[in-house]
């Protein structure tokens, strides 16, 4: 799906808790998240807490869409 | 001649430990056959014997790959085995991963074989083909029949010719991209002519050299004016509105859908739930905002380090979801977006 959308040359940020898959599946902006059943969040964590993970992730998400990649690259 | 001492690892699912619920289990052994391992043992008759099975919860793996190698392989030594033996994984994204890695871990550490197997299109497959021999097996366990036979044959015949199994199609283990030097009383050039002049007539022919799949895309244009730009959110995550209208599958997915949202302020238990069948859904049904972020988007969105959320978000089930669905998913949606003029995606999968 992110290589289709990103055929239109739309950028696409992947936000994604396996990167390795998200590597061999040919995404170009790769953000890693936290875990599989919870990727932008930690149940562990109080609801403040999480809220902070997900913005950080989420502006690392943001920060990858405005920087010029030519190949895969993790942030 | 005293039998093969195989080790068999396997998920938690196939050691009838649980579902997703327990795929956060540590890595743990058991004495002799489990699971899918007994039919293994039946098919090994006198050559081999599985002396012991490792089983590893897959989530725990995805997110400990270093940890989780080092445990397992620790227990797999502790068998003294000869040979191992992982999955088969079906299309199952991470326990893919795991057989693959475990194999490839097995091979390299351990200085012994170990053969895995799984569909073509699983992840794990194109990570780890060139470095482990993975027999093709079909999308799901229905196919354990016949992935039994052609993973114990592929494993006698790496232990019997020491790591040289033949080719591919002999061996039957999906082509890792190794080319072998063979004679031929043709050379070269008569060849490429044959070829050529069959090619020219319209005829069937076999290349000798495939040319390798690079199946890429050129990265976007980074945005350079966020402040004016639309952001669009898509998860393969299964994030849906409660009751999940459109009925999107819970595994290999032949639908995605498309929801308003320009009203919807967060992605709260309330209204969302997840349809997603492949990992454990009581964190992302407690608050979906974990696998679909609108709730901190939209604050970005307020604070104006974005202009927009793009009104719609799509979402569809990436659980053995066929790539080909997954590409036909990706332009539909890629397509109206473009039309729309987003400028920019984020796509979250779990």
């Amino acid at each position: 799906m992110v290589k289709a959308i990103e055929s239109y040359g739309i950028p696409v940020v992947h936000i994604c808790t396996i990167v390795p898959i998200s590597m061999t599946v040919g995404a170009n902006r790769i953000v890693p998240s936290v875990a599989i059943p919870y990727p932008l969040g930690d149940a562990a964590k109080t609801p403040e807490e999480e809220k902070g993970i997900r913005r950080s992730i989420l502006e690392k998400a943001i920060k990858a869409l405005q920087t010029p990649v030519m190949e895969q690259t993790v942030f | 001649m005293a039998k093969i001492r195989v080790v068999h690892y396997i998920n938690q699912f196939f050691a009838g430990i649980g579902g997703e619920d327990k795929a956060d289990i540590t890595p743990q052994s058991r004495n002799g056959a489990a699971g899918p391992g007994l039919a293994f043992a039946k098919e090994f008759g006198d050559a081999a014997e599985i002396v012991g099975t490792v089983i590893c919860g897959d989530s725990y793996y995805a997110e400990n790959i270093k940890t989780a190698q080092t445990e397992i392989l620790k227990l797999i030594a502790a068998f003294e085995p000869d040979a191992v033996i992982t999955g088969p994984a079906f299309n199952a994204g991470r326990y893919g991963t795991a057989a693959g890695g475990v194999a490839e871990a097995v091979t390299k550490t351990l200085g012994i074989p170990a053969i895995s197997g799984m569909y073509h299109e699983n992840p794990g497959a194109d990570l780890f083909k060139k470095s482990v021999f993975i027999a093709p097996v079909s999308d799901s366990a229905r196919g354990i029949k016949t992935a039994v036979p052609a993973m114990t044959k592929l494993l006698l015949r790496v232990i019997e010719t020491k790591g040289n199994p033949g080719s591919p199609e002999d061996a039957g283990y999906i082509p890792r991209g190794v080319r072998v030097n063979i004679f031929n009383e043709k050379t070269g050039a008569e060849r490429a002519v044959e070829m050529l002049v069959k090619k020219l007539n319209g005829e069937e022919y076999e290349t000798e050299y495939p040319m390798p799949e690079f199946d890429r895309v050129k990265p976007g244009d980074a945005v350079t004016d966020m402040k004016n730009a639309t952001i669009a959110l898509v998860t393969s995550g299964g994030i849906v509105p409660k009751g999940n209208p459109d009925h999107i599958e819970a595994s290999s997915a032949m639908k995605y859908g498309k929801y308003e949202m320009e009203s919807v302020h967060s992605a709260d238990s309330a209204n969302f739930a997840t349809a997603h069948g492949g990992y454990d859904p009581t964190y992302a049904n407690a608050d979906p905002n974990r696998v679909l972020p609108v709730d901190t988007m939209r604050t970005m969105e307020k604070e104006g380090v974005f202009k927009k959320l793009y009104k719609y978000f799509y979402t569809t089930v990436g659980n053995g979801t066929s790539i080909a669905n997954a590409k036909k998913f990706g332009l539909e949606i890629g397509a109206e977006l473009k039309k729309d003029g987003v400028d920019a995606v984020i796509l979250t999968s779990t």
